[in-house]
């Protein structure tokens, strides 16, 4: 296999990465900055025996994306700001039907059309919050072509995991980004697939409660028959309004992710581990590299500078934000937002006395260095 | 030979079933259940997906895979199962107001992409569940819960819909048409392609009250005397039409389905 590193783009790498992952079914909408996903995809699936298929919308795209799923294959979508916005209804029902399936999301600046089509880093409440009903979800941010790799792998191996819609939280800066990569043989890198039920037919239940909070989950077509519904449900997965019941499942909803948060959250540091810092630096996605290169130059002039990068958005890593960034004197938070969405989860963990800087920049142009720069030396 | 009663598909445990009294609902799912047994359906082979309704509830009591979803969005789903494995029987179940009014988007892309998906359209002629409210297959001047002047607005043929949109079998029936509305179902589940039934069914608690007819027996004898087949229908003048129902299989070819094709563009993808 040719080992030679190749030019190619976060959006390629992300469509190569599905596969490698496992999924051969992809259903979406061509949007800007995400289309080259599909493209790929239209491509390369039916190579390998897989589907693309180029829905009337995004809402039908989650629709086909969770309807596949339940067949049996890994399964996803990719999108971009409005495309993003129209998926949220169907993205609850995959949450509630605790179906597996990816989300790409390359963030676009907005609202609405907004700045058709820079980058942005302004969906991450949406990613969150986006759906009615209380809900806990999963995101990844990656911060550059190989991480745009690695960590679709990774969001197909949550998903699976613990049955659950995973959003893949790429900015405009990674996906048409170029750099050098080798694609990873295959067996390099883990992939996980769902459990799949062992038991009697007769006895299987989609929603069985059991101690990681994660039931096997059978394939359309199989000996195991089921129901899979939008409504609240029983374990036996058809429709059940007992309060009893009710508060069970959002509780499980929730507990699943909380309770193997280890497993899913996953942060670097950068020059971050002497005892205390002058300055921290927490960033996440395309601007995680803007940080890096400003910690470096706050490095050479002296400066104890490192950076924490939030690889995993959702749940947020409150210990590892804790861990470093009180020992920090001040933490600066650069985010292509106004309102300062990571910043503001920053402040909830570190406490209201804590130094926090923000750095926001909304204008669909990229955070620089010296932005960051600026902003430290007016709080030293 | 024993008689086909459908009685396997259904799920006896959540009977009685939630809907009214006069509703046709009951009718349409006994006669798919019978035409599934009839047709050597298995629970394993067959996926039943609905969406947001009265109609949409049927999944509750059927004993098949089913999959039930959000409002309007039945199409996509069950297109997402047959696409991914094409060896399924995928029905679709929705009302007037779930398939052709909020889905009707899907509704017509469905029947252009010609997926082997059998969508039973039960059109009550407005919202019942959520009391009676108008949708896209309210007759124009009906009284409805959000037009209590009249309708302003014109109803939908559903089923030239889906044949200008290149569905491959469009049937429409009432449930008085008893035997039209079984031999539908088992055609369009037979065809290859998307397939739709149009049942006309009656609303007696929120259509047939407001708009003067009633009893429900009222609103199956007006089915009756209002559905006619096409040699019939064909010689009416377009005032008449409009007062009538066409009943019976209105299309019934066999363009290839999107599956097919789609084996197509594997082979293709392979040789390059």
């Amino acid at each position: 296999m040719d080992r030679t590193p190749r030019l190619v783009q976060g959006n390629q790498a992300i469509a190569a990465a599905a596969i490698y992952a496992g999924a051969r079914f992809f259903a979406g909408y061509p949007i800007t900055p995400s289309s080259e996903i599909a493209e790929e995809c239209s491509k390369k699936l039916p190579k390998v025996g897989g589907m693309y298929m180029q829905m009337e919308d995004e809402i039908a795209s989650v629709g086909a994306m969770v309807g596949a799923a339940l067949t049996g294959s890994k399964a996803f979508t990719a999108t971009s700001g409005p495309g993003f916005s129209l998926m949220q209804e169907n993205i609850g029902m995959a949450t509630i039907g605790e179906v597996p399936c990816v989300i790409i999301n390359v963030q676009r600046s907005g609202p609405s059309t907004g700045l058709a089509t820079k980058p942005s880093q302004s969906d991450l409440m949406q990613i969150k919050w986006g759906r009615h009903g209380d809900q806990a979800i999963i995101a990844l941010a990656p911060a550059s072509v190989a991480e745009c790799f690695a960590l679709t792998v990774k969001a197909f191996n949550l998903a699976e995991k613990f049955r659950t819609p995973v959003i893949l939280a790429a900015d405009e800066i990674v996906a048409h980004m170029r750099e050098n990569f080798i694609e990873p043989l295959p067996g390099e890198l883990e992939v996980i697939d769902r459990k799949k039920p062992s038991g009697p037919p007769a006895q299987y239940r989609p929603f069985e409660p059991s101690e990681d909070m994660v039931s096997p989950l059978a394939a359309y077509g199989s000996e195991y028959v089921f129901h899979i519904t939008s409504s609240m449900c029983g374990p036996e997965g058809y429709s059940n309004n007992d309060p009893a019941n009710a508060t069970w499942k959002i509780k499980q909803l929730h507990e699943k992710i909380a309770m193997h948060r280890d497993e899913i959250v996953e942060t670097k540091t950068f020059d971050a581990d002497e005892a205390q810092l002058d300055i921290l630096l927490i960033a996440f996605g395309g601007t995680t590299r803007v940080a890096r290169a400003a910690a470096l130059k706050l490095r050479q002039e002296g400066v104890k500078a490192g950076v924490l990068q939030l690889v995993t958005v959702w749940p947020f890593a409150d210990l590892e934000v804790l861990k470093y960034g009180s020992k920090a004197k001040t933490v600066v938070i650069p985010e292509m937002n106004y309102s300062g969405q990571i910043a503001d989860e920053v402040k909830r963990v570190l406490g209201p006395a804590a130094d926090i800087r923000r750095v926001n920049k909304y204008n669909g142009e990229v955070i620089t260095p010296q932005d960051i720069l600026q902003v430290v030396k007016q709080s030293n | 030979m024993s008689f086909i009663t459908g009685r396997k598909f259904i799920n006896q445990e959540a009977l009685p079933h939630m809907w009214c009294q006069g509703c046709g609902n009951g009718t349409v799912l006994s006669a798919l259940a019978r035409t599934f047994e009839q047709l050597k359906y298995t629970n394993e082979d067959t996926v039943v997906v609905t969406g947001i309704g009265c109609w949409g509830k049927a999944d509750d009591y059927l004993t098949t895979n089913a999959l039930h979803v959000t409002h309007g969005r039945a199409l996509p789903f069950a297109t997402g199962i047959k696409a991914a494995k094409p060896e399924l029987h995928v029905v679709a179940l929705m009302g007037d107001g779930d398939g052709t009014t909020i889905g009707g988007n899907h509704f017509i892309h469905s029947a252009r992409r010609n997926i082997d998906i059998t969508a039973i359209i039960v059109n009550n002629l407005n919202y019942g569940m959520t009391g009676g409210q108008f949708s896209a297959t309210t007759p124009h001047d009906a009284i409805t819960a959000t037009t209590a002047f009249g309708n302003p607005e014109r109803p939908f043929d559903v089923c030239a819909l889906a044949e200008a949109a290149g569905a491959n079998y469009v049937a429409r029936t009432t449930i008085y048409n008893g035997r039209l509305l079984r031999s539908s179902i088992k055609d369009a589940l037979t065809k290859k392609g998307f397939s739709l039934v149009e049942v006309i069914s009656p609303c007696p608690t929120q259509f047939g009250r407001r708009n003067k007819i009633n009893p429900a027996v009222e609103m199956l004898r007006s089915l009756r005397d209002k559905a006619v087949t096409k040699d019939v229908f064909d010689k009416l003048s377009a005032e008449e039409k409009d007062n009538h129902i066409l009943i019976g299989s209105l299309v019934n070819k066999d363009a290839a389905d999107f599956n097919t094709r789609y084996e197509e563009i594997r082979s293709k993808a392979l040789q390059k």
